[in-house]
């Protein structure tokens, strides 16, 4: 195994059991506050808005596939369709998930059909409230705008792989009057949301969305071990930069290199 | 049955492809390229999954004659016609790349071109929108680039707005974006390490 490979082994090891650690010590210390994202205290008053006006929730997972690195936003993505099915699963119209890619649209429709099944309402799910948009960034986009202006949407979710054609998504949403709650894991299209979503979910916020809709400890955990790590890295940055500008670099590498096998 | 039994084998074949990336084992390598293939595979299955729930959505959508119906109709009729000219001819022939040449690459294009004008759009109403110092520096910022990228009229290319772009773009801009990549990439860690857990089942489970 190479240095990489060891230190990225060691990095994930030391990520899991910080996620572990802090479960639990939230599980014998409830009631710690996490720091406020607008965009989330407005996701969670607009789900209560449309449950009472009968008004649907559009959430948008993006077109990330999951064979590739932007899973993880479409995972996120997921994860907040779960969560905003069961807070809308009372309502006489259920939440409608769009995507971009083929995978996604199938989960996305399991994702609604399990969470309606935990609530025991299996009739509230219909296939097509579950629907893959188009394949390609643009027919992706502008399938999903019919839907912003038919369906009575209040709010939109967008959070997975999106590029700078989320623009159209959220101009639609604009116009339709709804609310717009956007976050992605692609930097030009994290430029776009800042300049065109209400409420822009900007850089690690994307992945926080189950904290702050009460997913449950883990996702609390997994957050507080991201500022931890966060912090590790910024040190560990700052040092191998400091190390470099004396010329220490090759001899930390050369002394690490002396350990391996 | 069925929860225990799908997160036991997402869990597993998750543990598989981690350490077939961290561990250079000769047998956890050809596990884990084997999966991915898998996925792969089972993937394009999907898409043809998706493609047939499209063509349900709007087909109910003509059948029972909403608003937009017609548009479904085209949408499905457009289907039909590139499926036929496509499974008949082949992808490479010449009448699949005239469809792909001349009706989808200007549709997209059209699309690129009116996303610029909702793009500045946005920028304008972004002031109205939020006012507050980032909006400001942000439409600053696009404004310098923009016109220390592209010529200006009948004054050609501007040497300090040049200047000013390049150190926009090299300096701030790279760490900004080194910032932000690296809340991402704990974020996706995180994600990834909450569904080996259990703890989040995207699958069903």
């Amino acid at each position: 195994m190479n240095l990489a490979g060891i230190f990225g082994l060691a990095f994930v090891i030391l990520f899991f059991g910080l996620m572990i650690i802090l479960a639990a010590a939230g599980r014998n210390r409830p009631g710690r506050q996490l720091r406020e994202i607008p965009a989330f205290a407005r996701l969670r008053r607009a789900v209560g808005l449309a449950v009472e006006a009968g008004t649907r929730l559009h959430v948008s997972v993006g077109r990330g596939a999951l064979t590739g690195l932007q899973s993880a936003a479409a995972f996120m993505g997921l994860s907040m369709l779960s969560r905003i099915a069961r807070a809308a699963s009372i309502s006489d119209r259920p939440p409608i998930a769009t995507s971009g890619d083929g995978s996604l649209s199938i989960l996305s429709q399991d994702t609604l059909r399990g969470a309606y099944q935990t609530l025991g309402a299996e009739g509230q799910y219909d296939f097509s409230s579950g629907q893959l948009a188009g394949l390609t960034p643009f027919s992706y986009a502008v399938g999903t705008i019919p839907i912003i202006h038919d369906e009575q949407i209040s709010a939109n979710v967008l959070i997975g792989h999106f590029g700078s054609e989320v623009a159209l998504i959220n101009d639609a949403a604009e116009q339709s009057g709804s609310l717009t709650v956007a976050g992605t894991d692609n930097l030009p299209g994290q430029a776009v949301l800042y300049a065109t979503a209400q409420e822009p979910l900007i850089g690690e916020e994307v992945f926080a969305g189950g904290a702050y809709l009460g997913a449950g400890l883990i996702h609390e955990a997994s957050l507080r071990a991201q500022d931890l790590l966060r912090m590790l890295l910024v040190i560990f940055i700052i040092t191998a930069a400091l190390l470099r500008l004396f010329g220490l670099d090759s001899l930390i590498l050369d002394l690490l290199a002396g350990f391996l096998p | 049955m069925r929860t225990p039994i799908s997160t036991a084998v997402a869990i597993l074949v998750g543990l598989l492809i981690l350490l077939g990336y961290f561990i250079p084992l000769e047998p956890l390598l050809s596990l884990r390229v084997m999966l991915l293939q898998w996925a792969v595979i089972l993937a394009a299955f999907a898409l043809l999954v998706g493609v047939v729930n499209l063509f349900r959505v709007h087909w109910i959508k003509v059948k029972t004659g909403q608003p937009a119906g017609f548009y479904s109709f085209v949408l499905i009729v457009a289907l039909g016609l590139t499926l036929a000219i496509v499974g008949y001819y082949g992808p490479t022939s010449a009448p699949s790349v005239w469809i792909f040449s001349y009706i989808q690459v200007p549709v997209e294009s059209s699309l690129m071109a009116l996303l610029t004008i909702v793009l500045a759009y946005a920028g304008v109403r972004l002031l109205h929108r939020r006012l507050n110092a980032l909006s400001i520096v942000f439409l600053l910022t696009v404004l310098v680039v923009l016109l220390g990228t592209a010529p200006l009229l009948f004054i050609g290319e501007a040497p300090v707005l040049n200047l000013i772009r390049d150190l926009i773009v090299q300096i701030p801009a790279v760490a900004g974006a080194r910032g932000l990549l690296l809340g991402i990439a704990l974020g996706a860690i995180a994600t990834g390490l909450r569904i080996l857990m259990g703890a989040d089942r995207p699958y069903g489970g």
